[in-house]
């Protein structure tokens, strides 16, 4: 028994406070005051005796405030000089400042129909930033080819550096163990017509074609994807971008553009990097489990592929690298403005970047089919 | 001291999405004004900040350079104005894969002519200004908080530019840097004739070098008052305002 009631005796209710009144310990509830004060009809006045009270912290002041707005709404007095000299204090302290009543993010019930036309107005929104974000950076290459682009030499060879040569190894281990797959998945089917020297035409083509390029795209995507979506979302956040757009330079090129180029360029060179590690792989496969020879597998590889399959492909990872690159740099772009926005963008940017890398893979493959290449 | 009106507001109201934090305002820059905006944390004084330089649109209102309608213009007369001003942002804003040289050195090198070697120079007498001298090849990572803000200073005023935004600068200095950088934002604008609109909390800097300045109220979610920062502490009757510029210590103070 924390909280007892004296009275009302002349239309003064007491309110006596007792015992330790912390956090963790079993309080009693501000509703018993709440059904006190409804059920007394005539209490004119709340007053306090805390003799018996022995120790407190914030927990008080909260019961407290919350019987003063009972109070205040039934136009009850409260006496608070029966109250401990700190918890009055701090009970000042919180009401100095009015609750901001505009600042609670209101939770409107939202039925389904407007839900809809939210998401509806949201998808057509992010897809008209896209397609002016797609417009813009298009602007700015024009700009590099006429030699007027405005950024800076030594980030695009930060980036190239980070996006190529530091690629090297997860993209030789992925590739690598993705031509020994497609070996070994094929392996098993050729043998049963003696036909395993095909192992080499099989990965040669898979890997050289499209294979190697949508690997090195996704890890690409990944890795370098969501590295520039972060960069430029921190930038935002620290208003670093807003810096860059009151010099009066553009963001696009001085941000966008360096990242672009340098994966634009080191996607096909990591692509044919990536042909060779699987076509490697396969030779593991086909000379170690098959007993091919090693000059028969090469032959064989060589004679396989054309060079209108390594176009494709390189073909495949040019388009792979605008796509990743678009994709990072517009969700950093469209970051908010807190630290767990910079993941979300991060995040994102990799769902951005291998969706459109898949249904770019197909639509070129289309393509492909009908031109007859 | 009167000055004419360089930067003027009007009727400005701005807002997150529906949320308006201030409406009304109205006040005018003089050219050669040391203007403080001043107010409550939260009122809206890094976003009064934001829409006057262009980086926000207002919900409604104006804001006038000269004879120029900034928000109406057409995007090259508002660059034009845009070169003309050095901010400092509330967070610094340095560029983070930039040294700090690399980071005063970019306006310099984005709207001058000058040599490499001419910038080298300007540069580092830009941060000896700001009390940075040798910390040139450092990171904004490396640097405490209160260098970047001063860093930030720096880049602000690399160009000269003739029209400065300051928010929070003297934010986490310790008092004699911060005596200094009120000494240098007056010598920037007795020496170079600039005009500075700065947000500060620093009473002791709103009455050294404020000639001017505005007060925000977050309550009533408009300006309580324009004026003389001096003059206001005399003159005002608005116990809000003179609060304020007595931080909170009215109690017997009070008429
Ligand atoms: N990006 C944003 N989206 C929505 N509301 C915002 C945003 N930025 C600021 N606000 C709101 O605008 C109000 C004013 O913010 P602002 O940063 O301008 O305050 P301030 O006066 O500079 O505060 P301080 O002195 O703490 O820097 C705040 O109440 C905040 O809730
Ligand atoms: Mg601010």
């Amino acid at each position: 028994m924390k909280l007892r009631f004296n009275g009302p005796t002349d239309g003064v209710l007491m309110i006596r406070l007792s015992g330790n009144w912390q956090i963790g310990e079993d309080l009693s509830s501000p509703n018993e005051v709440k059904t006190k004060l409804e059920s007394e009809t005539d209490i004119q006045r709340v007053t306090f005796d805390t003799k018996e009270l022995t120790q407190w912290d914030s927990s008080l002041p909260i019961l407290l405030l919350k019987i003063k707005n009972l109070c205040s709404e039934k136009k009850i007095y409260m006496d608070s000089d029966g109250l401990p000299r700190g918890a009055n204090r701090l009970i000042e302290l919180a009401t100095a400042v009015p609750i901001e009543k505009d600042a609670r993010s209101v939770e409107e019930n939202k039925t389904f129909f407007s839900l809809v036309g939210a998401e509806t107005i949201h998808f057509l929104k992010s897809a008209k930033e896209m397609i002016a974000f797609i417009g813009e950076a298009f602007l700015a290459f024009i700009k590099f080819l006429s030699g007027k682009a405005r950024y800076r030499r030594s980030d695009l060879f930060m980036t190239i550096q980070g996006c190529g040569a530091k690629a090297l190894p997860i993209v030789s281990l992925i590739s690598l163990l993705v031509g020994l797959i497609l070996a070994f998945v094929g392996a098993i089917q050729l043998k049963m017509f003696g036909a395993q020297i095909y192992i080499a035409d099989l990965v040669g083509i898979a890997m050289v074609r499209v294979m190697g390029a949508v690997m090195t795209g996704i890890i690409m995507a990944g890795r370098t994807g969501a590295a520039f979506a972060a960069q430029i979302g921190t930038m935002e956040v620290n208003e670093e971008i807003d810096a860059l757009k009151t010099l009066g330079i553009s963001p696009m090129e001085f941000l966008v553009l360096p990242r672009m180029l340098a994966l634009v360029f080191m996607m096909p060179l990591l692509c044919i990097y990536a042909d060779l590690m699987g076509i490697l792989g396969g030779g593991i496969v086909g000379i170690g489990m098959l007993d091919l020879n090693m000059s028969q597998y090469y032959i064989q590889t060589k004679e396989a592929i054309s060079l209108n399959d390594l176009w494709i492909g390189l073909f495949h990872s040019a388009v792979f690298g605008v796509l990743v690159a678009l994709a990072g740099c517009l969700r950093g772009i469209q970051c908010g403005r807190s630290a767990s926005d910079v993941g979300n963008a991060a995040t994102s940017a990799v769902v951005t970047g291998i969706v459109s890398i898949i249904v770019a893979t197909a639509i070129i493959t289309v393509m492909c089919n009908v031109l007859g290449i | 001291m009167k000055t004419d009106p360089f930067i003027i507001v009007r009727d400005l109201t701005m807002a997150y999405g529906d949320y308006v934090i201030m409406r009304d305002l109205n006040f005018t820059v003089g050219r050669g004004d040391i203007f403080i905006i001043m107010g409550g944390s939260g009122c809206g004084k890094s976003t009064l900040m934001k829409i006057m330089v262009g980086l926000k649109e207002p919900a409604r209102g104006k804001v006038f350079y000269g004879d120029l309608n900034f928000w109406e213009a057409v995007p090259d007369d508002r660059k034009h104005i845009v070169q003309n001003i050095g901010i400092l942002y509330q967070s610094g804003a340095l560029w983070s894969s930039m040294t700090l040289a690399e980071n005063v050195a970019l306006p310099l090198e984005e709207y001058t002519d000058l040599s490499p070697n001419e910038i080298r120079e300007l540069v580092s007498f830009k941060l000896s200004m700001v009390g940075l001298a040798g910390y040139e090849d450092f990171y904004p990572a490396q640097i405490s908080g209160g260098m970047r803000k001063r860093a930030g200073i720096a880049r602000a005023i690399a160009l000269d530019p003739d029209i400065l935004f300051f928010d929070e600068p003297s934010a986490g200095l310790d008092p004699v840097s911060a005596k200094r950088l009120d000494d240098l934002i007056l010598e920037l604008r007795n020496s170079l004739g600039a005009t500075v609109v700065v947000v500060t909390h620093e009473l002791a800097s709103i009455f050294a070098i404020g000639n001017n300045s505005v007060f925000l109220d977050s309550e009533t979610r408009t300006m309580a008052a324009v004026g003389n920062p001096k003059m206001l502490l005399e003159n005002s009757q608005d116990p809000k305002i003179i609060n304020f510029l007595m931080r909170g210590e009215t109690e017997g103070h009070l008429r």
